[in-house]
């Protein structure tokens, strides 16, 4: 399947290696518990990975940024700064990150605790064909995150350490960049029966919430 | 340097009079004592900024969780944020004030400044952007706080341009 959907004469780095990466399916879904929290915030990128996480069941706390490429993690910082007591996800891909490397610096700059920030690296563009991005040529996404000085960066290539990558993030207080490298593959169909205007007021609807709950736990 | 402080003072104390609490910014020579005063007060929170377009995400963040904000940024800031200001704030239709200082019009004297300066408004009035000059203290509070309204009724970006007339206090 996912052969289907890469360009032609795509040759991902280091071929054996693809072969044992992990899907960003069952990353996605070894996370999922988390993720539908009600008091868990969630933002993905647009293409396949909105499309999957939505096939696992979308929830009010999930927004699917169907454009404006680069800023989910931008979107992302504002609402861990603005929701200090939601744990936020970002669920970034690696062309998303490299249109906009700068917003690491300004996470690392701010590094709210209750920001994790995963990066699904599967080395292409493959919302548009597949063609390969920078990573695929060495360049190093967990590097340039660490070097911006997002205070911990942690690398996984499979499902499990993934998963337990997460858990601690998500645990710790602390702003991670987790990077994952993932198989080039995705759904069939990205569609999702979910208008983009229905998706953005229903969000809002639920940070609003928990913004008021937050508010009231404190007083 | 001659930058206004009374009137950026006015600008600052009209956006905490609407409840901006979040500004994020990248600085230029005419925002300087706007980032001071924003830094220097615990009510604020303040994102510096890489680049402009980082700032449209950060603003649709803090509106999703009620949060008031707004960016301040040159018109070449401007500019470079064109398309998240396109394929965010006016695809998912939310409100964005915007605080554009309008460098290259009337009296500029940095040669750089000018090409920016000239297509700041057709760029504005293209993507059909309310636009209002910002530019007599006495008016700065009421339109602040029309820009505002207008922005969350409306759900749209409302840039408001900072004039030489209302930053700069050189005698002309």
């Amino acid at each position: 399947m996912s052969s289907e959907l890469r360009a032609p004469g795509f040759e991902p780095s280091g071929a054996s290696a693809i072969e044992q990466r992990m899907r960003r399916a069952d990353a996605l879904a070894a996370i999922y518990p988390t993720l539908a929290r009600d008091d868990v915030v969630v933002v993905t990128i647009m293409g396949a990975v909105a499309a999957e996480l939505y096939s696992l069941g979308h929830r009010p706390g999930f927004f699917y940024l169907q454009h404006a490429m680069g800023l989910a993690s931008s979107l992302g910082l504002g609402l861990a700064l603005s929701l200090p007591h939601s744990p936020v996800v970002v669920i970034d891909g690696d062309g998303s990150l490299l249109m906009n490397l700068g917003t690491l610096s300004t996470m690392a700059r701010y590094r709210p605790g209750n920001l994790t920030h995963v990066v699904f690296d599967n080395e292409s563009l493959l919302s548009v064909g597949g063609f390969p991005t920078a990573t695929s040529t060495g360049t190093d996404l967990a590097g340039i995150a660490q070097a911006a000085g997002v205070p911990v960066v942690r690398r996984t290539d499979s499902v499990d350490a993934f998963a337990a990558a997460f858990d601690e993030a998500f645990a710790g207080g602390e702003l991670t960049t987790i990077l994952a490298k993932v198989e080039a593959a995705g759904p069939k169909s990205f569609h999702m029966d979910l208008p983009m205007l229905e998706n953005r007021f229903q969000f809002r609807r639920q940070c609003r919430a928990l913004a008021a709950r937050a508010q009231l736990d404190k007083s | 340097m001659p930058v206004s402080v009374a009137n950026s003072r006015v600008i600052y104390d009209a956006l905490k009079a609407v409840d901006v609490r979040l500004v994020s910014a990248l600085p230029e020579t005419w925002l300087v004592h706007l980032i001071r005063m924003a830094e220097d007060d615990p009510e604020m929170t303040l994102v510096r900024l890489a680049k402009e377009e980082e700032g449209v995400g950060i603003s649709a963040g803090a509106h999703f969780a009620g949060v008031k904000s707004a960016m301040l940024m040159q018109n070449h800031g401007f500019l470079a944020s064109v398309n998240g200001i396109v394929s965010f704030a006016q695809l998912y239709k939310m409100p964005l004030l915007m605080l554009i200082s309008h460098r290259g019009d009337l009296g500029e004297l940095d040669p750089w400044q000018t090409q920016g300066g000239m297509v700041t408004l057709p760029i504005l009035r293209a993507l059909g952007i309310p636009s209002y000059p910002l530019s007599d203290p006495v008016t700065v509070p009421r339109i602040i706080r029309q820009a505002q309204a207008l922005a969350e009724s409306a759900l749209t970006p409302v840039a408001l341009l900072l004039t030489r007339d209302l930053m700069w206090e050189e005698a002309s």
